[in-house]
């Protein structure tokens, strides 16, 4: 028995320790929102947070992810930056790369309120989208920073 | 992928039709049964729309949601010639059945940009008809004559300032008659098509509520994995069935024909399951192909002789009077789909039905194929397409389908069979590789008089649509070369089919997306030894301000083509006509001397007809540009020992953030029918990137995925 946090709620689950978290989430707690593409940490799909920090949940074991508390993007407020920056923008097509790549910007917008292209470049040049959101998920990112410095300010 | 089907008449694709009680066909995700005689949906005059009486507007779409934006570009033409409030207009998924056909290829497949293109008066004519029997139904009521009434923003106005909105219409509306040939709106009455909508599924999608294929479950579900030949022709020894059934959660394991199928609870159980199999395959019917081999392969096809796809003029007389002649040779690779959301199939067989849900982009041979193996009609096998990750014609393909209705069967409940990455990899359907071989002449004054082109490359139609191909011409396989948008006085196109155990299917874009790069490639060598700016030399050769030549020159002008460049940097250009539309593209990149190419810019400038969605159409250019790139710079399947080598993502890189350009969009406008996107966005940029990397460098990069060896100074 494992037992974590999820979008604030409690969580506990029977599962083998090295089973990855990415399928405790979406088999066993049904939360689908975190997607499988890859398996092996290449594509960003899975990510989802764990204690703040964007993590690669295909490779995260359940066993690691314990007394955790995990954030997907359902725990994200529907008003949050980042989510009406993806709206705004128009970003997804088909969509399916997008909450993982949502959450890592989460992460690295707490990291770098202020981000440069270059930075955003660096820091988002390890997800993978096949469609080729790309332009709208740098603009979107420069607006969900400008949105998150006016609700702080 | 054109087979002609006779066009069926309006009328019949309407003929659901018209009364508060009919049929009505409209399903939701989990309960499939249709809504007879519901007074809260009072007016469904098409498959396609239905109004509800609190003035919600219902579209109905039978093409899968890819992400490409038809599922709001159809909402919005059907709105527009409905004179309907687009606030109110929401779109939902519908069910497969006959009225969701392609009226031109009487099955319901979303493939080769079809969408819209195959759908243009159909669509306008559902909303027109509904429009004008919302009117008539007013005109009654107020006792005037249809002609006095107008409608706007989903509602009818009376001349004296009254109005009924078109919820209050509905009952009385579904009481008329479907009018035959509704007047349709002149292309300067629109107020949807062609303004910037945004996109219905987006919310949805951002906000993670958006069931994925993948993401699909029902109560008692399995999940299923399936060993597969990992080599051609590789069959099915020994395996371990024991071990696999000792895995916590795995619940059955099923021989299938020369593959084996792991069903579990979970599926990490699955995986382990299929893991602990064990399963032994023999070496394979050809354990001598990799790289090297095929590079030799298709050489050698390319020797061999072809069967003439076109010939226009006298090619061998203009090359003996021809006061220059230059040849070259091309070479592509095989291309997965890698469509981020693996395959997978939902089915559920019963007793008198059988239910598939899946993000299938072939409605109609998914139904047949569960058919088959079920002995059901066709009408008792339920299709629901769900939103898919990707697909770019991978996903039209029926294996995942065929195991999901073979396993339901056996284990008697709900089965779905996904594909991990790696078997996604293993098992695509490749975009097929190709070799090609061009010579052209040219006379004194730097005209072209004659073009040979020679190509080698297998048959994506043999198998998916053999009737196509006639006396061994596969129309796709030499579409792009036999069509260029050039009227050339001397054509010889040759096709030589090449015939491997490797699987090929249809790919964004098909032929084009890997002949354009070899047409257009070589147009720019030859504008080179004439002497001639790329643009002027290819307008030279074009029919004056026919389609391709206006995109051209539009993409010229908006781009800057004789502007000053940048220091450093350098231009190159391309130009395709494919799906009923006409794109060019414009690179603008450096080299530095480790050979390393920057792409900085990259222009694109389209002629799409009628441009219904421009924000929607903007999306598919930037994506065509995309994934464009990532085809010159990177894509490429590898094969070792009869077998597919590349397994996932990391032997597969595709383009990501720090290589993707500026990039601008330039729609031609015009109110021409519309044609297709998502496709013919994609051919032109690999070229376009070539051509600008020859100006800059003097090296002309004849092969994809691009070898930097080439440019490397020093
Ligand atoms: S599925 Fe985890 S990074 Fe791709
Ligand atoms: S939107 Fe489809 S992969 Fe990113």
């Amino acid at each position: 028995m494992f037992t974590f946090t999820v979008n604030g709620k409690k969580k506990q689950v029977d599962a083998a320790p090295e089973t990855p978290l990415l399928w405790v989430l979406r088999d066993n707690l049904g939360i689908t929102s975190v997607k499988y593409a890859c398996g092996v940490a290449e594509c960003g799909m899975c990510t989802v947070l764990i204690n703040g920090k964007a993590r690669r949940s295909c490779v995260v074991s359940v066993e690691e992810a314990r007394e955790s508390d995990i954030t997907t993007i359902e725990g994200l407020p529907d008003n949050h930056p980042v989510k009406l920056a993806w709206i705004e923008k128009q970003v997804p097509q088909c969509g399916y790369c997008q909450p993982g790549i949502m959450l890592q910007t989460v992460d690295f917008l707490s990291r770098t309120p202020n981000p440069s292209e270059a930075q955003i470049n660096q820091a988002m040049d390890d997800v993978i989208c096949r469609c080729g959101s790309h332009p709208r998920m740098k603009q979107a990112i420069v607006l969900a920073a400008q949105m998150t410095a006016k609700q702080g300010g | 992928m054109k087979t002609k089907i006779t066009r069926r008449s309006f009328l019949k694709n309407t003929s659901l039709v018209i009364a508060a009680t009919a049929f009505s066909g409209s399903f939701t995700l989990f309960n499939a049964s249709p809504a007879r005689g519901d007074s809260a949906l009072p007016f469904k005059p098409h498959a396609f729309l239905e109004i509800a009486a609190d003035d919600g507007i219902t579209v109905w779409v039978g093409q899968t949601n890819l992400g490409q934006g038809t599922h709001t570009g159809i909402p919005m033409i059907i709105a527009d010639e409905l004179d309907a409030a687009w606030e109110r207009v929401a779109v939902k998924t519908a069910l497969a059945a006959e009225p969701f056909k392609d009226p031109q290829w009487g099955a319901q497949v979303t493939g080769g940009s079809t969408s819209i293109r195959h759908r243009w008066d159909l669509l306008r004519k559902v909303g027109a008809a509904a429009r004008q029997m919302l009117v008539e139904a007013a005109a009654e009521e107020w006792k005037i004559p249809a002609g006095q009434c107008t409608a706007r923003d989903g509602r009818v106005l009376h001349p004296d300032g009254r109005s009924l909105s078109f919820g209050q219409l509905a009952r009385a509306a579904a009481q008329r008659p479907m009018p035959e040939n509704p007047s349709l709106k002149t292309p300067q009455a629109y107020g949807i098509i062609g303004t910037s909508r945004t996109r219905l599924d987006i919310p949805d999608k951002v906000m993670g509520k958006t069931v994925f294929g993948m993401d699909f479950t029902l109560p008692d579900m399995c999940i299923a994995l399936v060993a597969r030949p990992p080599r051609f022709g590789a069959s099915l020894g020994a395996f371990d069935e024991k071990a696999a059934l000792a895995v916590k959660g795995v619940v059955k394991v099923v021989p299938l024909e020369n593959r084996v199928a792991v069903c579990a609870q979970t599926t990490y159980a699955a995986m382990q399951g299929r893991d602990a199999l064990g399963v032994q395959w023999s070496p394979g019917s050809r354990p001598d192909l990799d790289d090297a081999a095929l590079d030799k392969i298709y050489k050698d096809y390319l020797e061999k002789p072809g069967v003439t796809a076109r010939n226009t003029g006298d090619v061998a007389a203009a090359f003996a009077k021809a006061h220059q002649t230059l040849e070259q040779a091309y070479k592509l690779p095989y291309l997965s789909h890698a469509q981020v959301e693996p395959i997978n199939c939902t089915a559920h067989v019963e007793k008198e039905r059988c239910r598939i849900w899946m993000p299938t982009q072939g409605q109609t041979g998914t139904q047949l194929t569960a058919a088959k193996l079920t002995g059901l009609p066709p009408e008792k096998v339920e299709v629901m397409t769900l939103p898919a990750g990707g697909g770019f014609g991978l996903r039209a393909e029926i294996d995942p389908v065929v195991d999901a209705v073979l396993l339901s069967k056996a284990l008697n409940r709900p089965v779905k069979v996904m594909w991990t990455r790696e078997d996604d990899f293993a098992n695509d359907y490749f975009r097929p590789a190709g070799q090609s071989r061009i010579k052209a002449g040219l006379d004194k004054d730097g005209r072209l008089t004659a073009w040979s082109h020679k190509l080698a490359a297998p048959s994506v139609m043999s198998r998916l649509m053999p009737h196509a191909v006639e006396k061994g011409i596969d129309p796709d396989a030499v579409s792009g070369v036999r069509d260029m948008p050039y009227a050339l006085p001397n054509l010889l196109v040759d096709y030589v089919m090449v015939n491997l155990p490797i699987p090929v299917g249809f790919w964004r874009s098909v032929g084009y997306s890997a002949n354009a790069f070899a047409v257009e490639s070589f147009m720019d060598e030859m504008a080179h030894a004439a002497g001639k700016d790329p643009v002027q030399f290819r307008l030279d050769h074009m029919e004056k301000d026919a389609r391709p030549y206006q995109v051209l020159s539009l993409l010229a002008e908006k781009g800057g083509w004789n502007s000053p460049v940048p220091p450093g940097r350098a231009r190159g250009v391309a130009v395709t006509s494919c799906f009923e539309s006409f794109a060019a593209h414009m690179a603008e990149v450096s080299v530095n001397d480790k050979g390393t190419i920057t792409v900085h810019k990259m222009v694109c400038a389209i002629d799409c007809g009628t441009a219904v969605f421009p924000d929607g159409i903007r999306a598919q250019a930037e994506s065509g540009v995309i994934m464009g790139l990532s085809n010159a710079f990177h894509e490429k399947v590898s094969f070792a020992q009869g077998g597919v080598k590349t397994a996932n993502y990391d032997a597969y890189p595709v383009l990501t953030m720090s290589e993707v350009p500026e990039i601008e969009v330039h729609i031609a406008k015009n109110n021409l029918k519309a044609g297709g996107v998502g496709e013919p966005v994609f051919p032109s940029v690999a070229p376009a990137v070539a051509n600008a990397v020859f100006k800059a460098t003097g090296v002309r990069l004849r092969e994809l995925p691009f070898k930097r060896e080439s440019l490397v100074k020093g």
